[in-house]
């Protein structure tokens, strides 16, 4: 399979998925592990792709939806944003609501 | 031109910014002194008024697209309207401390 159509598959098969440098438990990389902890404290189950681990994606993923850094959060498909635009998400509640919404109506 | 000249410039002409501050953050890092590989920008523009962060992203990163294919490696940014910035009192987050990863090649 296409790398890209790799990362579609994941972007659309996961509801929140982020990826990142390390994994949420051990993260490689400042910008990946805030991210990660926002996102742990949603209180929902969510999943991770370790660009370090996958290089392929590493090398493909800033053309997948033109974003040139990691990590990159999607929810329900769409890209959300790097690091920082998480991070705003959740200082201000829409995070918990977007991460929440995605989840619960994926379960039915 | 340093790479911090060559972005302040690039982000000054684009947003005609009230507020801008370029900082190089390249030694929180792990990569030898005098490094210009990470930058912190923020970036207070009327042009970011009924745009989402993505979008407001997008702007800074097309802007930046010379020195995001090249030397610059990481790249935080905090955009705001004039009224979003009064109200944060003109202070943007900070970034966090390196945690030892790679680069993409």
């Amino acid at each position: 399979m296409d790398v890209l159509d790799r990362i579609k598959e994941q972007v659309e098969s996961n509801p929140v998925i982020i990826y990142m440098k390390g994994t949420p438990k051990m993260p490689m990389c400042g910008f990946s592990s805030r991210a990660a902890e926002a996102l742990m404290q949603c209180e929902r189950e969510f999943a991770f792709v370790n660009i370090l681990a996958d290089q392929e994606i590493f090398q493909n993923l800033p053309r997948f939806a033109d974003w040139p850094t990691f990590p990159q959060l999607y929810i329900n498909g769409e890209l959300v944003g790097g690091c920082d635009i998480t991070l705003e998400l959740f200082e201000s509640g829409e995070l918990q609501k977007m991460v929440h919404n995605a989840v619960d109506n994926a379960a039915g | 031109m340093s790479v911090q000249e060559s972005i302040s410039k690039k982000l000054q002409e684009s947003f005609k910014p009230s507020f801008l501050q370029v900082l190089n953050e390249s030694s929180m890092h792990n990569v030898p002194p005098g490094s210009e590989s990470h930058f912190k920008v923020t970036v207070v523009s009327e042009q970011f008024e009924g745009k989402t962060l993505v979008a407001r992203h997008r702007m800074v990163n097309g802007c930046l697209n010379h020195e995001l294919s090249g030397p610059l490696h990481a790249l935080a940014i905090h955009t705001y309207t004039c009224k979003e910035w009064d109200k944060r009192q003109a202070q943007s987050p900070d970034s966090p401390a390196c945690l030892g990863g790679s680069k993409a090649s």
